[in-house]
């Protein structure tokens, strides 16, 4: 029996600090051979940053870390590859311009080699395929394969090189209810050949199914360690947030006139991908979350509504008005207010201040410029109060946005959104990253724009944030949109079946096959 | 090894932190005035003497200064918007070749029209060179900085054909020059016994009225916004490409009116070496100003101090006067190291 | 001379392989950098530094190939400084390598100065010999214009083959490739990505150096100021228009060194009206036409300009 209790990873009091945060605080954990260990806490909690300490991303302020008996030499990937461990990594680190073979290759050789055994890489990877059910093309370029590929040729890098100890972050974040089971399939066969697994994720559900042992992170420490058996979804979940926070109601609400109507849309997109035939419509005092994998369209979906991209077929109507200019001015003018998907990248402007980013789309408005200059200090007074009323924290008008924490910069784009009283709201993945607190000041506000007659789109890829607001759902399957289902009628099977594309039409089906 | 932010930038030290970049450029270089053979600190004091210790010194450094404080500000001013104008050589000539054009017997207004006119034909010969890779870059993602880096070459060979050809001045003894700028046109000396002439104040103006643009002008703010992050500047509605275009038509005025200053005020007439890098120096100039209008009058006055310092030093002691631009290259690059690590702090891991 | 008489003569032909030997080392060298994910803006300097460094060598008496391998190596190690800057610090691409170009355009001059005081003509050295290629030379027409030139030339024709086995078919060409695309994807797979960028950089830096250097000890026999003359921004130009492929590069570099060929001819014959300034205008109208036609498609490294800073996503 001890070959079944062999322990394979020991860390020992690791510590992390960035600033004045401490990322990891003294964290202590192990792992056994041929077992699963789910590393759960919300967003935040640093169970991303204590795995790129173990994967030598990050070197820890404190701690060591044993694999297999042996003490590893921080801060270098290189050693922590050839101790035997391998990660897939939340944002996957692949060339997309590459073939899946160049991928896996990379590395895999001594560098100032003067030649390359693809043959005997591509008999190995079909080898490893075939074995753990991970089936995708060598010589497939990464830019052609659908997100689900990806992730099998991530699994399949570590797996080339021979990892004992397989670490996955957030690995179902992108994955269909049905290609989550498949995930599961090939991680029950690791385990039970005597590979190792840490599995990170913030969902209770996937937690409690896959995992031999459940560790809750919170605030950067470790507090609580249980095996899965035993264990109660209830309490793990009080363990996680530490407090409760009460999940705001979506109280049934009778929908008023048409805000937003989307008929026969069509945006041509590289190799197949883009929108095709896109109807909807959307009322007062109504959100309809929109479903579905990434990469389905919803991008290009929120890109047309908020004005950055014009179809090349169909017709948007905004509160009764057509809208055929499609520019970000005129979506605002329209009174869309636009939540972008990415608030580091699109949604704020980190350098400048808190005041100015607030302003930014009005900056040309009378309210805030005369003659081509700014009125500083009503710009000040329109900060101070949206700070305020909006609750932004540590923040002065002249504050540098980037200082903010996620939640509150956030804040700041929700303000500027909800400060104009936009008609309609367009919010994609608005509460991505963002702690339980923060995810729920957002729904709190959704839900308040909606009681004030606002119609709201609400792009996500978290089913039970989409259930837990949304008046009706759509689901988005490459490039198409199905009718949406009221909240009434909706089942997370159901869903999971539209976003394997069960339902909808023959183009879609034809397309599906021959992408695959 | 690796960066981490800082979150608050204690105010003098960005304030500190480019003088300890320049003392540090002047250490670097003593080596080489040691090769040279020569005395570091004899060197240097002949170098701040003659840049800086007499008031004809003080005056010639001014008169350098000046079209450096326009170069700085066309660089400072694009790069806040990520338009990468290295081309403010070429867009200085095309400012001295419409001042020249206009200014040496075509038109001729009182003076107080005729100045600011010559500076208004010249600036706008300058824009419209810089929007042309500025379109290119907007529509076409044709990168500016090696367009407007050709650009310069092709504007000088104009010139050049121009001074050897048709612009010739016939009373120039075969010099290769044009004729001289009409005397209305000309800027007023303001020393007596100097070069010191009214393009300072020009100069000096434009500064105080970037600075005002770029912190108090609603363009100013769409300016920041889209050289921080343009993604995030188009989705608030900032249109950028309009942006860009307007940069560059500032951008280019800007330098071009440095060549006006040199033809109108300094010289009186264009030659082929009316700038001895003043376009390329600008962007040092503005660098070491940390891209801030009014600190490009201080860094324009300085490194003009150490070019006309080392002609000085290089006459009395020997050290070749290239050091100066060695001194320029090492400070930029120090300066713009020094500012990176006032935002980050080197950290272990 | 008519201007069709021009493309019938041997020399023509001879003078355009001659003068591609610059660009091809000046753009393979770019590529390098590019592919690895850096804008390497230091390239004028780098080759007015290697165009000095070798001529003053073999001035002061030193062996012609070693003057080859001084200038590649103080290329090398201005790029390992350049990385410095801008892999390390991850500083602007740009404004850094404009730094890097007045640096060592400055230290060369001065450098010159300081060596050779108070000479106002350059002094002249013997530069490499032509080499004609056993056989092959005596091939009419073809073998002048080809097989009739100096040894770093026949070096230049090499490296395009050599750089591309280097980049398609070894592990270290798949890794300079992929940390231009996707630097995580490098850093994943244990590989250092400043170790990763700074070689390619500075092996990148060396090949400039040597283009500049056969400027001053292959086709001149002295070093003048600005005799780089704009050939390492035409070099980067000509990296786009060869959509990052050595292949193309070479087909750019020659299709270049034609209109400088063309150039020097009409300029001596005296019966074409056109002024010679706009003849040496072509190199450069020509390169931003190029980059018209070609950045609109223009597969650019995906990483291109983007520091990697450890840690960050």
């Amino acid at each position: 029996m001890s070959e079944d209790r062999q322990i394979v990873l020991r860390l020992n009091g690791i510590t992390k600090r960035f600033g004045p945060l401490v990322a990891n605080d003294r964290i202590s954990l192990t792992l056994e051979r041929g077992k699963v260990l789910a590393l759960l806490g919300e967003n935040g909690a640093g169970k991303t940053t204590l795995m790129n300490i173990l994967f030598g991303h990050y070197v820890a302020d404190e701690g060591d870390i044993e694999i297999f008996g042996r003490r590893l030499e921080p801060g270098s990937p290189k050693e922590a590859i050839a101790a035997g461990i391998g990660m897939v990594h939340q944002h996957f680190t692949l060339a997309d311009n590459m073939t899946v073979i160049d991928n896996i290759v990379l590395g895999t050789e001594p560098l100032f080699a003067l030649h390359q055994n693809l043959a005997a890489a591509r008999r190995k990877i079909n080898d490893l395929a075939r074995e753990f059910g991970l089936h995708v093309d060598p010589d497939a370029k990464i830019s052609r394969l659908a997100v689900g590929e990806r992730q099998r040729v991530e699994i399949l890098k570590a797996l080339y090189r021979g990892a004992r100890i397989l670490i996955l972050d957030e690995p179902t974040a992108v994955l269909t209810p049905q290609e989550t089971e498949a995930l599961f399939a090939t991680l029950r066969g690791m385990v039970a050949r005597g590979l190792s697994v840490i599995f990170i994720s913030h969902k209770l559900n996937e937690v409690m199914a896959i995992a031999d042992e459940i560790a809750v992170l919170r605030h950067g420490r470790l507090v609580a360690r249980r095996p899965r058996a035993g264990a109660g979804k209830e309490e793990i979940a009080a363990i996680m947030l530490g407090k409760e926070i009460p999940e705001p109601k979506r109280t049934p609400m009778p929908a008023g006139a048409e805000r937003l109507r989307l008929d026969g849309i069509a945006v041509s997109g590289e190799n197949g991908s883009g929108l095709h035939d896109i109807a909807l419509s959307l009322r007062a005092h109504e959100i309809i979350g929109i479903a579905g994998v990434s990469g389905n369209g919803q991008s290009l979906l929120a890109d047309l509504i908020s004005g950055l991209i014009r179809p090349d077929a169909g017709s948007m109507t905004v509160n009764g008005q057509p809208f055929s200019e499609f520019t970000p001015r005129r979506a605002i003018a329209a009174g869309i207010g636009r939540i972008p998907e990415d608030r580091h990248a699109t949604g704020v402007i980190g350098d400048l201040q808190i005041q100015e980013n607030l302003i930014l789309e009005q900056c040309r408005s009378p309210r805030f410029s005369a003659f081509g200059w700014l009125k500083g200090r009503a710009i000040a007074r329109h900060a101070q109060q949206l700070i305020e009323r909006f609750d932004i924290r540590g923040a002065a008008p002249t504050t540098l946005t980037r200082t903010l924490s996620g939640g509150n910069m956030q804040k700041v784009i929700l303000a500027r959104v909800l400060e104009i009283a936009p008609k309609v709201i367009l919010a994609n993945q608005p509460t991505r990253g963002l702690d339980v607190g923060a995810a729920t000041y957002v729904h709190e506000q959704l839900l308040h724009a909606r009681a004030n007659g606002a119609g709201i789109i609400l792009i996500s890829e978290d089913l039970e944030e989409l259930m837990t607001v949304s008046d009706a759902i759509a689901v988005m399957y490459r490039g198409r949109l199905s009718a949406p289902i009221p909240a009434e009628q909706i089942t997370v099977e159901k869903l999971g079946g539209l976003m394997a594309g069960h339902g909808f039409g023959e183009g879609a089906q034809e397309e599906a096959g021959h992408a695959a | 090894m690796r960066l981490e932010a800082r979150h608050d930038i204690p105010l003098w030290m960005s304030a500190v932190a480019p003088a300890l970049a320049v003392l540090a450029a002047m250490i670097l270089c003593s080596a080489l005035i040691l090769w040279a053979g020569f005395s570091p600190f004899l060197a240097y004091a002949a170098l701040i003497k003659g840049g800086f210790g007499s008031v004809f010194a003080l005056s010639e450094t001014l008169v350098r200064a000046t079209p450096l404080i326009l170069t700085g500000l066309a660089a400072a001013i694009a790069f806040r918007a990520k338009l990468w104008n290295i081309g403010a050589e070429g867009q200085l000539y095309a400012g001295a070749l419409a001042a020249t054009f206009f200014g040496t017997g075509m038109i001729t207004l009182p003076p107080v029209l005729m100045i600011p006119f010559l500076f208004a034909v010249g600036a706008v010969a300058g824009g419209l060179l810089l929007l042309v890779p500025a379109l290119l870059k907007a529509h076409l993602r044709v990168d500016e900085v090696v367009t407007t880096l050709l650009l310069n070459f092709i504007v000088l060979l104009f010139v050049n054909y121009l001074l050897f050809g048709p612009w010739k001045d016939p009373m120039a003894m075969g010099w290769p020059q044009g004729r001289p700028i009409v005397d209305e046109g000309v800027l007023p000396n303001i020393l007596a016994k100097t070069r010191l002439h009214a393009g300072l104040f020009f100069a000096i103006a434009a500064a105080i009225a970037a600075w005002a643009l770029m912190r108090f002008g609603v363009l100013g703010l769409e300016i920041r916004a889209t050289g921080h992050n343009p993604e995030a500047a188009r989705f608030a509605g900032i249109p950028i490409t309009a942006t860009t275009l307007k940069t560059a038509l500032i951008s280019g005025g800007l330098a071009a009116a440095a060549g006006v200053t040199e033809v109108a005020g300094t010289k009186g007439y264009l030659t082929l070496d009316i700038s001895p890098g003043f376009g390329y120096t600008g962007i040092a100039v503005a660098m070491l100003a940390g891209l801030h209008p009014l600190g490009v009058i201080a860094a324009a006055l300085f490194i003009a101090g150490i070019y006309n310092g080392a002609d000085a030093m290089s006459r009395a002691i020997g050290v070749s006067n290239y050091i100066a631009d060695v001194l320029t290259a090492t400070s930029l690059l120090l300066v713009l190291l020094a500012m990176m690590l006032t935002r980050y702090r080197l950290r272990r891991g | 001379m008519d201007f069709l008489d021009i493309f019938l003569t041997v020399g023509f032909w001879a003078a355009t392989v001659r003068m591609a030997t610059p660009l091809i080392f000046g753009t393979l060298g770019e590529l390098i950098c590019e592919r690895a994910g850096v804008l390497n803006l230091g390239i004028e300097g780098i080759m007015t530094m290697g165009a000095m460094v070798a001529w003053m060598w073999v001035y002061q008496g030193g062996d012609l190939w070693t003057g080859i391998l001084v200038a590649a190596l103080l290329g090398a190690a201005i790029g390992i400084l350049h990385s410095g800057f801008s892999v390390y610090m991850g500083l602007s691409q740009h404004v850094t390598g404009i730094g890097i170009t007045l640096l060592s355009m400055s230290l060369s001059y001065f450098s010159f100065r300081m060596l050779l005081p108070g000479i106002s003509t350059p002094p002249k050295i013997t530069p490499f010999a032509p080499w004609p290629v056993p056989g092959l030379s005596e091939i009419p027409v073809i073998g002048e214009a080809l097989f009739t030139q100096t040894p770093l030339t026949y070096l230049a024709f090499l490296a395009i083959p050599a750089v591309a086995w280097l980049l398609y078919r070894t592990p270290i060409g798949l890794a300079v490739r992929t940390v231009g695309e996707n630097p995580m994807a490098v850093e994943a797979q244990g590989i250092n990505v400043f170790h990763l960028r700074t070689g390619a950089v500075a092996v990148g830096s060396a090949l400039m150096a040597v283009g500049g250097a056969f400027l001053t000890v292959s086709v001149f026999d002295a070093f003048y100021f600005d005799m780089v003359n704009g050939r390492g921004w035409i070099s980067i130009a000509l990296v786009i228009f060869a959509s990052w492929h050595p292949g193309k590069a070479l087909l750019g570099a020659l299709l270049f060194a034609a209109f400088d060929a063309l150039q020097i001819r009409v300029q001596q014959a005296s019966d074409i009206a056109i002024p010679y300034q706009f003849f040496l205008m072509m190199p450069y109208v020509m390169s931003i036409l190029a980059l018209i036609v070609m950045s609109r498609r223009a597969a650019y490294p995906k990483a291109l300009l983007t520091p990697f800073r450890r840690g960050e996503r």
